[in-house]
């Protein structure tokens, strides 16, 4: 079987005036269904890069992309809009929810714009249904900006998994959030990693990519070293951990 | 995407910013409100000036005079009088295709009624004129033919006369007036008619037959105000006016080289010369009122630009989500055109009232045609699609890594 990724020898470089920048050499990458990777680097390293074109936002310079098999490296913008609506989900760092409108509408979004119509109430139905698997059934009428951070998020990670994809790409998931907020959305991740979903997270901090399998150090465009993640991070764990702590301040609080 | 989704994404959109909407579309208002508003003012003058060439009856021609003193100057001796009750006959009797004929003279006078005194516009003209101008007494007859033989002192009064000489109880007809010290009794009085195309009130009028009035009221051999005409047919006006150049320049002897000291005018021709000028505002009408379109569609362009530019990062997440290039250019169009199609709605809705409020106030005669309010509306969605195109093409041509990090 193919992996869900597959890259050969990629290489994208831009055109600045006269010059022309190597965001990416030689990269040869292979993630398999059910994996999740966080991918490390300091800014310029190329991370950024490795993600548009693992998004299917950007096409590679030289050499190819195959993702499930399908060679994307040539593809035309409109096939390339429909790989990512169907087979790819995005979070970003600053959640990028439509503001003024409500949680179940921006999850709604993306079956907008499937190759084939979905009818409103079938679009509804599975907004809520991702809504609910994020613990967020109660909150789908509140506008963006009646919620919190992690709730955002929580709103996004449903937006990208309402068209059921097989790769869920996030970067910096977490860049904005408290360490305890953290803890969910990586709690949720892991979930959502459980249930067979392929997660490639883009992260600068070390103690994020800990919940990741596998983690890929990048530097100056090229990848540094792959390594298994040791001792890996409990998502479920730390997150019972801060609840029991919060419960104890609480009772604390009321004794006092 | 299909229509309806990216109709509701557009109305969306829109209605999140109401206040600026509602701005941009007041442009449109503006601007297709007063296309309405001046149309209508055109067309209705338009229409006033054709229901008065259509008073003046059906395939008429008139033949007016030339001024006498240039022709007797040019021509010398022997030459014409103008125009004779001899060309009237030779008009009748010789061109095949005229269905009547009525040489005209006019006389100004004071008319006195008793103790009232008024001076309307007086008229000789054959038994024909009534049938010719269709126009038909609305209280006892016309002259006849006998009468015209007679010379007999017989009038026939328009509404306006009636009006200033007659008391409202009293009976027109049978009635004696006085013009130039001569005894008229008033045989009938006619329908209402209105102005006529050069805008004289042809109510203020008496009729008298032509043959009383050169010999009672002009007393000497004078040249005819005009002859009117009426060909059989609308096919035979041309015909019948080219028969009748013809035949006076015959009978005035006019060299082959000579001008005509006569002049003949169809209706037609008279219905094009005054529709020329309403035709002309009306073009100037809408001119304006479009400059003001366009004004009201620069400022849709304009408003568009600003939202594509606000909007970047969430066009940058609808691509990466999987939007086509089409989706979004479809979906800022559609606002575009949603904006100026319902500034338009509303810009018929207020150029309708305006226009009827005109009428109201200033008793401008307006029109609406449909044909206009059709015209409103598609060339405020034509605004809509032109200025919106460059603002959604923008939008749509964003790249998404650059849209996504834009802040």
């Amino acid at each position: 079987m193919d992996p869900l990724i597959r890259l050969e020898d990629v290489g994208r470089t831009y055109r600045l005036g006269a010059a022309r920048v190597a965001a990416l050499r030689n990269v040869s990458l292979r993630i398999g269904h059910g994996e999740f990777v966080a991918i490390l680097g300091a800014s310029g390293s190329g991370k950024s890069t490795l993600m548009n074109l693992l998004g299917c936002l950007d096409r590679p310079t030289v050499g190819r992309y195959l993702l499930e098999g399908i060679d994307v490296s040539k593809l035309h913008h409109d096939a390339l809009a429909d790989i990512r609506n169907q087979r790819i989900g995005f979070v970003f760092q600053n959640f990028n929810l439509l503001p003024r409108t409500s949680a179940l509408r921006n999850v709604e979004m993306p079956m907008l714009y499937a190759a084939t119509p979905i009818r409103a109430r079938a679009r509804r139905r599975r907004a809520a249904e991702a809504l609910a698997l994020v613990g967020l059934d109660s909150r789908s009428d509140h506008h963006a900006n009646q919620l919190s951070g992690g709730e955002h998020q929580r709103v996004a990670i449903a937006r990208s998994i309402v068209n059921n994809p097989s790769l869920l790409l996030a970067d910096e998931p977490t860049g904005n959030l408290d360490s305890r907020t953290s803890a969910e959305i990586m709690s949720l991740f892991h979930s959502l990693n459980q249930r067979g979903i392929t997660i490639v997270m883009v992260t600068h901090e070390p103690d994020i990519a800990r919940y990741a399998q596998r983690n890929v150090f990048m530097r100056d465009g090229a990848i540094l070293k792959d390594t298994p993640v040791l001792e890996r991070l409990d998502s479920h764990a730390e997150l019972r951990r801060w609840r029991t702590a919060e419960a104890a301040e609480s009772t604390l609080a009321q004794t006092a | 995407m299909t229509l309806p989704n990216a109709t509701g994404l557009a109305l969306h959109a829109l209605g999140q910013n109401k206040l600026r909407s509602t701005l941009t579309a007041l442009g449109i208002i503006i601007g297709v409100g007063s296309l309405i508003a001046l149309l209508a003012i055109g067309h209705g003058a338009r229409a006033q000036v054709a229901a008065r060439v259509a008073s003046l009856g059906e395939n008429v021609i008139q033949v007016t005079a030339g001024s006498l003193g240039r022709s007797a100057v040019k021509l010398g001796l022997g030459t014409s009088l103008g125009l004779s009750v001899a060309d009237a006959e030779a008009i009748r009797n010789e061109i095949p295709a005229v269905a009547a004929v009525s040489p005209e003279v006019k006389v100004k006078s004071q008319v006195v009624s008793g103790n009232r005194n008024w001076s309307p516009d007086i008229y000789g003209d054959s038994t024909d004129y009534f049938a010719i101008r269709r126009w038909a007494p609305s209280a006892g007859q016309i002259f006849t033919e006998q009468d015209e033989r007679a010379s007999a002192k017989v009038a026939v009064i328009g509404q306006q006369v009636v009006e200033e000489l007659f008391a409202e109880d009293e009976d027109p007809v049978g009635q004696i007036l006085r013009i130039r010290n001569v005894p008229f009794t008033v045989i009938g009085v006619l329908a209402p008619k209105g102005a006529s195309a050069s805008g004289s009130d042809q109510d203020d009028s008496i009729i008298v037959p032509y043959t009383t009035a050169m010999k009672q009221l002009v007393k000497k051999e004078t040249g005819l105000r005009r002859i009117y005409i009426q060909a059989a047919s609308l096919e035979a006006v041309p015909i019948v006016e080219e028969k009748i150049v013809r035949l006076l320049r015959q009978r005035h002897g006019l060299e082959d080289d000579g001008e005509d000291d006569f002049k003949v005018r169809s209706q037609l021709e008279i219905a094009q010369s005054a529709t020329a000028t309403a035709r002309t505002m009306t073009l100037l009408l809408f001119l304006i009122a479009s400059v003001s379109l366009i004004v009201g569609g620069i400022g849709i362009m304009n408003i568009m630009l600003v939202s594509v530019t606000e909007r970047t990062r969430e066009i940058g997440v609808r691509l990466a989500l999987g939007a086509h290039r089409r989706d979004i250019l479809r979906q800022f169009l559609i606002e575009a055109v949603l904006l100026s199609a319902l500034g338009g709605f509303i810009g018929v809705a207020t150029g309708a009232g305006g226009a009827k409020l005109l009428t109201a106030l200033a008793e401008w005669p307006t029109l609406i045609s449909p044909d206009a309010v059709l015209v409103a509306f598609v060339f405020s969605a034509l605004v809509g699609i032109f200025f919106g195109f460059y603002p959604a093409r923008k939008a749509s041509r964003l790249d998404p890594i650059e849209a996504l990090r834009y802040e």
